[in-house]
């Protein structure tokens, strides 16, 4: 069944993990000396196919269709499906974001081939020639390496941040094709019925230089707010633990780590945060990490560049007031 | 209203590094910490979710669970929750499986359940940390799939999921019958009574083999699997941590900040 040919990334228009796709996609490709495509759904998305190109695609493939406005599972499994059986890709990257863990593994099952999902290390084996897909388990604390010897395309989903993108270039050519969806409403069993989007203010979480994130330590949504401060005098954003989420000190949408977000800033300052795994996962390729615990055990502190072992609410105050004098 | 719960027997996802080895021949985790295995904890959050559906349309859960050398007390704390039939499926068959491999021995099991309205999972398996098996429950069973559930509530055929998105709200309605994956956001689940822990004991779970399930053996556990771990490993730990201490944590707080700018930090 070693028929597949081609490195193909999934694209989503709106994440720019798509561009990290790219640069990894284009170094597998370079090491198996063949092409690399670009697959993108939606509506309305066709102007920027062009861009994909600059980042290092051979071929865009575009499939614009209203039905493919939302990411809807049924009729996303159903054209990508289409397209591997046409296109027969030799490996498939997609990124694991919300639309990637949930398509990867129905198309996975649909082709009949294996996924290994938020792979942070790909390389290609110089000798099998298999994908060496590298991923975190256990919640971060054991890494395995894994491949698909036999069914294609080899799958992997990408964790955000940890692959580089190419530097855009414009001067490079390639094809764009337009493709039908070959679909109609009748695939979707599933109806979006209401949705909206959180209107961020501030800095984006995953775009921030900064990090400011608060655990189940804070003790309660009130305390959270002396983060927004900090994150202010550092033109920062505010993250969280999922405990201190699941507690309701912060909103959902600032988890960070295996189920949440996955940020890289210059600095990551972590207040009254334990440090597992599964939340290290999601900030552990940041510059500086800098923990406030007052548990000198803490797992942070293994982690950690910079730390006071104290009760944060002595500490913080004072932190934040150097921090603003410092940077007037 | 009949419910599948898949559940996982996993170790304790807060063991730390420390209580645990790697057994690179048999490429696999071996717990030394001395901590029972616990059941995933989303699963747990799934089971829960089952119980309230239950509470408000009746019908039965099942539990399914496959694995080998399950401790019966850990399995059997879905019962003691509430849950009302344990499925244990297990064969020398399904030994080194993946999550494709594992899907398709729990798509046989449903199958022979017959009845079901609802398929619930975990958003993923603590161990592996997948996020698999849920929608390869459904591609295999050619079912819809809704993953990251926050709340789930049904009216007559159809079942409404609030979908746990950063950044997003959505709702999103599904046929029955169906698979959901659970996540956390749905809130913690209950604790066992005690009256139902005494009620769990003198349940005796079903046991399955390759052979009850009737299913091609080629089909699951490493004849099956589509994915082969060569390696697995500890990952790097990172450096040394300076600590910044003072005469009072105010000083400390001060000296870190500036510590920050001595280092082009800030
Ligand atoms: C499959 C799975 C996925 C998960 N995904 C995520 C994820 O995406 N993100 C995530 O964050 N977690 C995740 N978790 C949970 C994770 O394992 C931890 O439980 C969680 O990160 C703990 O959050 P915490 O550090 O805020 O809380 P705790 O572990 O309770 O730690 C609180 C810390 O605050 C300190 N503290 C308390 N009071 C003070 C004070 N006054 N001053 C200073 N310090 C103080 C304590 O010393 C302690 O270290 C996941 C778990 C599993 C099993
Ligand atoms: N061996 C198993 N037995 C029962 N359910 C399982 C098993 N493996 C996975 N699952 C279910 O599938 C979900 C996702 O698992 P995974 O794909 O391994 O991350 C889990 O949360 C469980 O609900």
């Amino acid at each position: 069944m070693n028929d597949g040919r081609g490195v193909m990334v999934f694209g989503e228009v709106s994440e720019s993990i798509t561009y990290e796709l790219l640069g990894i996609g284009r170094s597998l490709a370079a090491a198996l000396g063949e092409p690399l495509s670009c697959v993108v759904l939606g509506s309305g998305i066709r102007d920027q196919a062009r861009e994909l190109i600059a980042f290092g695609a051979d071929t865009v493939s575009v499939v614009d269709d209203p039905l493919l406005k939302d990411y809807q599972a049924d009729a996303y499994v159903t054209v990508m499906h289409r397209l591997c059986q046409e296109q027969r890709p030799n490996i498939l990257l997609l990124g694991q974001t919300i639309a990637g863990r949930d398509l990867a593994p129905r198309l996975a099952f649909r082709l009949h081939t294996g996924v290994a999902t938020d792979c942070s290390e790909l390389a290609i084996d110089p000798t099998s020639r298999l994908l060496l897909q590298t991923r975190a388990c256990y919640g971060g604390n054991v890494r395995a390496t894994v491949v698909c010897p036999d069914a294609r395309p080899q799958m992997a989903t990408v964790r955000a941040k940890t692959m580089a993108a190419l530097a855009r270039d414009d001067s490079r050519t390639g094809d764009v094709i337009d493709l039908d969806a070959g679909i109609d409403a009748s695939c979707l069993r599933t109806r979006i019925v209401d949705e909206s989007r959180e209107t961020a203010t501030g800095v984006r979480l995953e775009d921030a230089r900064v990090v400011v994130a608060g655990g189940r330590g804070m003790g309660g949504a009130d305390a959270f707010k002396q983060l927004d401060t900090l994150a202010t005098v550092l033109k920062g954003a505010v993250g969280a633990s999922r405990a201190a989420c699941d507690a309701g000190y912060a909103p959902a949408s600032a988890q960070i780590g295996l189920t949440g977000k996955v940020v890289a800033p210059t600095l990551y300052v972590a207040v009254a945060i334990s440090g597992a795994s599964q939340h290290m996962t999601g900030c552990s390729r940041s510059k500086v990490i800098v923990a406030i615990n007052k548990d000198p055990a803490a797992n942070i502190f293994k982690e950690a560049r910079y730390g006071v072992v104290a009760d944060y609410r002595e500490v913080l105050p004072a932190f934040t007031e150097m921090c603003r004098e410092l940077l007037e | 209203m009949d419910i599948v719960v898949c559940v996982k027997q996993v170790m304790d996802a807060d063991t730390p590094p420390s209580g645990f080895r790697i057994d690179a021949r048999a490429n696999d985790v071996v717990s030394t910490s001395g901590l029972p295995p616990v059941i995933n904890g989303f699963d747990e959050q799934a089971v829960e979710a089952a119980l309230r559906l239950k509470e408000a349309h009746g019908g039965t859960i099942t539990v399914l669970t496959l694995g080998k050398d399950l401790a019966l007390d850990v399995i059997r704390k879905p019962l003691s929750m509430g849950a009302d039939e344990l499925v244990v499926v297990w064969d020398a068959a399904f030994e080194g499986g993946d999550s494709y491999s594992t899907a398709h021995g729990l798509a046989a099991a449903i199958r022979k359940i017959g009845t079901y309205d609802l398929i619930l999972c975990g958003r993923q398996a603590s161990d592996g940390d997948a996020g698999q098996v849920g929608p390869g429950i459904a591609e295999l069973l050619g079912m819809p799939c809704v993953t990251f559930a926050k709340s789930i509530t049904a009216t007559d055929a159809t079942v409404r999921i609030e979908r746990a998105i950063p950044d997003r709200y959505e709702v999103v309605e599904a046929p029955m019958p169906c698979v959901i994956t659970v996540s956390n956001e749905l809130g913690a689940a209950r604790y066992p009574t005690l009256r139902g822990v005494m009620a769990a004991r003198r349940k005796q779970p079903v046991t399955w083999n390759a052979e009850a399930l009737g299913i091609d053996p080629s089909t699951v556990g490493a004849a099956g699997a589509r994915t082969k771990v060569l390696r697995l490993f500890l990952p790097e730990r990172g450096g040394e941590c300076e600590l910044v201490a003072g005469d009072t944590p105010e000083q400390a707080g001060k000296r870190l900040a500036m510590k920050l700018r001595e280092a082009k930090v800030i």
